[in-house]
């Protein structure tokens, strides 16, 4: 049984009938062009969004599920976060655990060590540069354990390294029984770690497949408008624009 | 040294409460024995003491704690609701609003059949209504689209008060009501914490229920929504709660400024700068300093006297100069 299915989830205006699968121990990549559809999609999946269509959670439809208990199944880091106050990072990522209604201190330690922020689990993030507070957020949204775990463009400010470290945090995590749903712009990167690929081009669902499957030069062009070179031989693989 | 303050704060708060009521009972033009007064009023004597601190200070005393502690906690309230360090409810137009209703009361006599409710009610509703119409035109709680909707509807409410000044049937009506908006906490009986108490413990329950709410606004209404909290249902709680508390505060009492400003930013940095261990000590630091201000009041020469909203708006307006100016050099 899919962890996560949607049926021709649709979103006026901004998503036509989409219809996919998460699977446990998956990462699943969301691709396409800034306004295709990305952030909508996830944050309808995760209840944020009124929708048409079903969306499925473990067998039960998610409309019947009531939000705290949603939430401890799907978790969601969306994109533009920002703390309103001097948090320290530590209680930032406690505040993951709100759909408990605990503070468990060894799943928040947990966290904060895979987001490898352990460094400045004490300071305030308003002290923190950008690269640093992305993997706040990230800590924050683990801290909850959910089941199935949609991020927004997670490595969008952060350097190499860090866009490394946190694409081996998704895929460890997916590793481990849950599913991980991630938009992403990187092509090389989504190849590089993601199972299967999914891509979204003006609110719709042009194709869903292995990263060979999806990443061909006639799907991307058409998607992204450009032209690009791809070599998925490579180790690693290699999608950029020409 | 934070660290410790942040530990013992409620306690530290409430026994400095309880010592500036002791010394508010205590202060005064005439000299009285407080334990004696309080004592012989309880028990009903005839004594000079007994009507001093029962009929004048006490009365006097409650009221500044009560309507303190009301707009510290709806200062803190809203400021975490609307993740604004400005947010204050004379800012947002809840003073305003509040103000108009009750001196509708004051010079129409509506809500008659209500007797000494009437204010009350009307100040509540003028509160929760000023609210909901700053909250409908700000759409979000984006920082500077809360301040422009909350300075749009006081100068509204401004101009509806203006109105009901203008047709007054009294002609004395314009003064005593300037009077009145400036803010006092004089002469008035024990009878108006009828009002004020219930309104007050219902209003704090309303936002303590919303606790977590608050602490999940902090990163945002989508993550909030994520992790399963209700944003609207919740959002309507607390203003509710603020309106309960802001409208019967004023009601009674007129407008005291800037003390849900101020009492906010002098407690954050105490208690890690979560809104929702803010609630408690804002409420408690909010009363110590409007019983202080109404100590210091008292304290000035006879003859001309200055009002308790004047008083903490002379202290407070500086602070919301430093506030901006702060918040400008962190954008230039």
């Amino acid at each position: 049984m899919a962890l996560i299915s949607t049926d021709n989830l649709t979103v006026e205006q901004r998503l036509k009938a989409v219809s996919l699968e998460l699977h446990r121990g998956e990462l699943l990549g969301l691709i396409g062009a800034n306004g295709a559809g990305k952030s909508t999609l996830l944050h309808a999946i995760a209840g944020l969004l009124p929708a048409a269509g079903d969306i499925t959670i473990e067998g039960r439809a998610a409309d019947s599920i009531p939000p705290h208990e949603r939430a401890r199944v799907v978790g969601i880091q969306p994109q533009a976060v920002s703390s309103a106050w001097s948090l320290t990072v530590h209680d930032i990522v406690a505040l993951g655990r709100m759909p408990w209604g605990d503070e468990d201190e060894t799943a928040i330690e947990r966290a904060i060590e895979r987001a490898g922020i352990v460094a400045f689990r004490d300071r305030n993030i308003d002290h923190l540069s950008g690269g640093e507070r992305a993997r706040v957020w990230l800590a924050r949204v683990l801290a909850g354990e959910p089941e199935a775990l949609l991020v927004d463009e997670p490595i969008a400010s952060l350097d190499i390294h860090y866009q490394l470290a946190v694409m081996e945090v998704l895929k460890s995590y997916s590793r481990e029984q849950h599913g991980v749903i991630v938009a992403i712009h990187d092509l090389s990167l989504a190849a590089r770690f993601c199972d299967r690929l999914c891509l979204l081009d003006k609110g719709e669902m042009v194709a869903i497949g292995t990263p060979s499957e999806v990443l061909t030069e006639a799907l991307l062009s058409t998607a992204y408008g450009v032209p690009v070179d791809i070599d998925l031989e490579r180790n690693p693989p290699v999608v950029l624009p020409r | 040294m934070t660290r410790l303050i942040e530990r013992y704060l409620t306690p530290l708060l409430l026994s400095a409460l309880l010592l500036v009521a002791s010394l508010s009972l205590g202060f005064g033009s005439t000299p009285v024995a407080v334990l004696e007064g309080l004592g012989g009023w309880l028990q009903g004597e005839p004594s000079e003491a007994a009507l001093i601190i029962g009929e004048i200070r006490l009365p006097r005393t409650l009221l500044a704690l009560i309507v303190g502690a009301a707009l510290g906690l709806s200062g803190a309230a809203l400021q975490g609701l609307l993740r604004n360090p400005l947010a204050e409810p004379g800012l947002v137009g809840a003073s305003q609003g509040a103000a108009l209703g009750a001196a509708t009361v004051f010079y129409f006599g509506v809500f008659a059949s209500l007797g000494t409710l009437a204010t009350a009610v009307a100040g509540l509703i003028g509160a929760g209504a000023a609210l909901l119409f700053m909250l409908l035109l700000a759409g979000s709680g984006r920082p500077a689209l809360v301040i422009m909707a909350g300075l749009a509807i006081s100068t509204v409410a401004g101009a509806a008060l203006a109105v009901v000044l203008n047709f007054a049937p009294n002609p004395y009506a314009m003064q005593e009501l300037v009077f009145w908006l400036m803010g006092s906490v004089s002469n008035r009986g024990l009878d108006s914490l009828i009002v004020l108490l219930p309104a007050f413990i219902i209003g704090s329950a309303l936002i303590l229920s919303q606790r977590r709410l608050l602490a999940a606004l902090s990163l945002g209404e989508l993550v909030a929504e994520s992790m399963g909290q209700s944003v609207k249902k919740g959002s309507r709680i607390i203003v509710l709660g603020t309106a309960c508390l802001v409208g019967s505060a004023v009601s009674v009492a007129g407008a005291i400024g800037f003390v849900g400003l101020l009492v906010p930013h002098m407690l954050r940095p105490f208690v890690g700068h979560r809104p929702e261990r803010l609630l408690i000590p804002a409420a408690l630091l909010g009363a110590i300093l409007v019983c202080l201000a109404d100590i210091a009041v008292r304290g000035m020469p006879l003859g001309r006297e200055l009002k308790l909203g004047v008083l903490t708006s002379l202290i407070g307006a500086p602070f919301f100069v430093w506030l901006v100016w702060r918040e400008r050099k962190r954008w230039l």
